[in-house]
């Protein structure tokens, strides 16, 4: 496959060329599509599913903000509001917690010596791989008999062992072109280690940080089993308020929910790429 | 004579040996990296480890309600020693006064019921007997009876079923194997354990199920994930980089999110069905509440999976040697076949594994698009663990699940090595 057609290409070659590009443009298509419909549904004025003829002829009729006023408790529901303001106390306590205990384990883990590497690693990313009802149950279990079950240290305990991986990830990844050198150099002008970590190393590793503390942010806001089986009603977030909703009788607040959904999507993968730039353009990967 | 060397070991500037020196440092080095790595194993173990240990111990153990069953039985569990079920003959007199004086205690606990829901599970109608007779046995006056087995069943004539005291003597330790019988669709009959009429071994179908559209969800990922990738991988940074976006918009937005997006799309009302009528056709198609639906959407939501891996190695093949291979004389085909698709395998390993062990554990995309038949065998725990509360049977199956995962994750390991996981 080359990337662009030259001259001398046959009629075959071009047959060739352009079936492939159609078909990756269909795959695009197909990855993209199911989000972005989402969004001018959730404008719909009705109670469909799908688009209102008034709609499609771009009729203001047809479009309003009612699902976002039923979000926001215009309805009398204020449930959805509730939910989603559990999830923006869970998800950051999860992250908190994740993110400061994975940097310094990524921080140990990258050491050149460190005994039973690969089984520390194994067992540090499987939160990542065991599937999560096989967790949630047994976080059911045992949080049952410590009396963690219901409670809000439970949820938030068993999301940031969910976030751990991606953090251990991101940040391993940032420190296996950190230059060791560094460190030592600042010891050498007699910097104490802390100094050394704060002035030092944390600086130059926050993108793969922050990076990683956004993975497990969204780890823990998108998460819904855990929360069914360890929450309580105390703990509804807003995944569950749409698992329960989309289980029973589906109500078109889901749509506003899902396009709000997508939007903070949006801004955490930009913030994502940006600190990737920058952290390879600090390395001199990347020319940009 | 300034080179000790020559009559002494190596000196550090402390003056102990220079190796003993670089073996303290050694050590050091290794225990600072423990130090900083503990906290977080800890965290793991109480928060992780521990979690999925006491679900290991809840698939052997055997209880009703908070209580071991010997212990709730006592006297019943001794009396029954020595009777054997396939003699044909009802226990001993010893027994029946044994359960006569167990249940008054259990009734007063009130763990009767429990006690007959959880010989329920094995054979059915025991909950029904151990409900019914609570009343009647609690009335009965221990010290005035002279004929238990009689008393018994005048109470219920069901207390005279072989097969109901079979399953109470194969019931009687504080440990039984009896919840991985039932995850491997055996049943326990007078003449012992037997495999289920095929017919009946639903769990042995909703994991080969489960299995089957893993595999084809990891196959249609593969299919059309490998031409993306490799259109990635070609094209200039630039261009490719603004598509890519493209992959990982899906791979951040929330599953429950995209999940509802394929129910609102693919359902009888459903955008796609109305673009179907608008071509002309006049009949709607079911894509939801089946095995297509979970396939459609899974595959969506796990294609970045694929793409990701595939990408990465694909990135690291030099374009020259598809051009060496053709000018070399190879056709399209061959040059693909023999040089550019072998360099891939490993990409292809890595995608293929991390899909199948993802897709093998889904919940929430079949339990919300799957339907009757669609359903997986996680869908099928949670079922037993919220609805039929039979928490051993679901950590049976939960434990049998955790071996395949873990043997797949150990392959992955060793294939691919964890530390070559990559997130976008």
């Amino acid at each position: 496959m080359a990337t662009t057609l030259p001259t001398y290409a046959t009629f075959g070659q071009k047959i060739w060329y352009y079936t492939f590009r159609v078909f990756c443009g269909l795959v695009f298509f197909y990855l993209i599509f199911p989000i972005l419909i989402v969004i001018p549904l959730s404008f719909n004025a009705q109670d469909f599913f799908t688009f209102t003829p008034e709609m499609l002829r771009l009729d203001p009729e047809g479009y309003s903000l009612k699902h976002y006023r039923d979000f926001l408790g215009a309805n009398g529901d204020y449930s959805w509001l509730q939910a989603f303001s559990n999830s923006l106390i869970i998800a950051p306590l999860a992250t908190l917690l994740s993110v400061s205990l994975g940097t310094l384990a990524a921080i140990g883990l990258s050491q050149p010596h460190v005994p039973f590497k690969r089984q520390i690693m194994a067992l540090l990313i499987s939160p990542m791989i065991v599937p999560l009802i096989i967790t949630s149950a047994g976080m059911f279990f045992f949080y049952s008999s410590v009396s963690l079950q219901g409670t809000l240290a439970g949820v938030v305990l068993a999301h940031a062992a969910l976030g751990i991986p991606f953090v251990i990830i991101t940040v391993t990844a940032t420190l296996s072109s950190f230059d060791q050198s560094l460190t030592r150099a600042a010891a050498n002008m007699g910097a104490d280690p802390v100094t050394t970590f704060f002035r030092i190393q944390m600086p130059l590793i926050l993108p793969g940080v922050i990076s990683g503390g956004l993975f497990a942010f969204i780890t823990s806001f998108d998460e819904v089993v855990v929360v069914l089986l360890v929450g309580s009603a105390g703990q509804k977030t807003l995944p569950w308020q749409m698992f329960i909703g989309l289980r029973e009788q589906i109500s078109p607040t889901i749509l506003a929910v899902a396009t709000i959904l997508v939007v903070i999507s949006i801004a955490l993968l930009t913030t994502v790429e940006l600190l990737r730039r920058r952290s390879e353009r600090l390395r001199g990967m990347s020319p940009g | 004579m300034a080179d000790t060397s020559t009559n002494g070991p190596m000196m550090a500037a402390d003056g102990t040996p220079l190796k003993q020196s670089l073996a303290r440092a050694l050590r050091r080095q290794k225990r600072r990296a423990l130090l900083l790595t503990a906290p977080l194993l800890l965290f793991v173990l109480v928060s992780f480890i521990m979690p999925i240990g006491s679900m290991l111990m809840r698939s052997i153990q055997n209880t009703a309600g908070t209580d071991y069953i010997p212990d709730i039985i006592p006297n019943v569990v001794v009396a029954l020693e020595d009777w054997d079920p396939q003699s044909g003959d009802l226990p001993s007199e010893a027994a029946f006064k044994a359960m006569a004086i167990d249940f008054k205690a259990a009734f007063k606990n009130k763990q009767h019921t429990q006690l007959g829901r959880r010989f329920n599970y094995e054979t059915p109608g025991m909950s029904s007997l151990f409900r019914k007779s609570g009343r009647a046995i609690s009335r009965l006056k221990i010290e005035e009876i002279t004929d238990f087995k009689a008393e018994m069943l005048d109470v219920d004539k069901d207390w005279g079923k072989i097969e109901y005291w079979a399953t109470i003597k194969a019931n009687s330790g504080y440990y039984t194997g009896s919840y991985y019988m039932a995850a491997f669709d055996a049943e326990r009959t007078i003449e012992g354990v037997q495999m289920k009429d095929p017919d009946q071994r639903i769990y042995q179908k909703l994991m080969i199920r489960t299995l089957w559209l893993s595999a084809l969800i990891t196959f249609c990922t593969l299919v059309i994930g490998y031409p993306v990738a490799w259109l990635l991988a070609d094209l200039p940074l630039r261009t490719s980089n603004l598509l890519m976006i493209l992959v990982l918009l899906p791979f951040w937005t929330s599953l429950l999110v995209r999940t509802s997006a394929w129910k609102i799309l693919l359902q009888e009302q459903g955008v796609i069905n109305d673009i179907w009528i608008a071509l002309g056709f006049t009949e709607r198609l079911s894509l939801i509440n089946n095995q297509l639906g979970v396939v459609i959407a899974m595959t969506h939501i796990l294609l970045p999976f694929m793409i990701l891996p595939l990408y990465s190695v694909m990135k690291t093949i030099p374009p020259s040697y598809l051009r060496a291979a053709k000018s070399l004389g190879a056709t399209n085909t061959t040059a693909f076949l023999r040089v550019y698709f072998p360099q891939t395998t490993p990409g292809i390993g890595a995608g293929a594994l991390l899909v199948f062990i993802l897709a093998v554990g889904y919940f929430i995309t079949p339990e919300l698009v799957g339907g009757a038949d669609g359903t997986f065998i996680s869908n099928r725990i949670y079922f037993q663990f919220s609805t039929l509360g039979n928490w051993g049977l679901a950590a049976a199956l939960g434990t049998i699940m955790l071996v395949i995962v873990l043997l797949l994750y150990y392959v992955y390991d060793k294939l691919v090595g964890i530390d070559n996981v990559k997130l976008g």
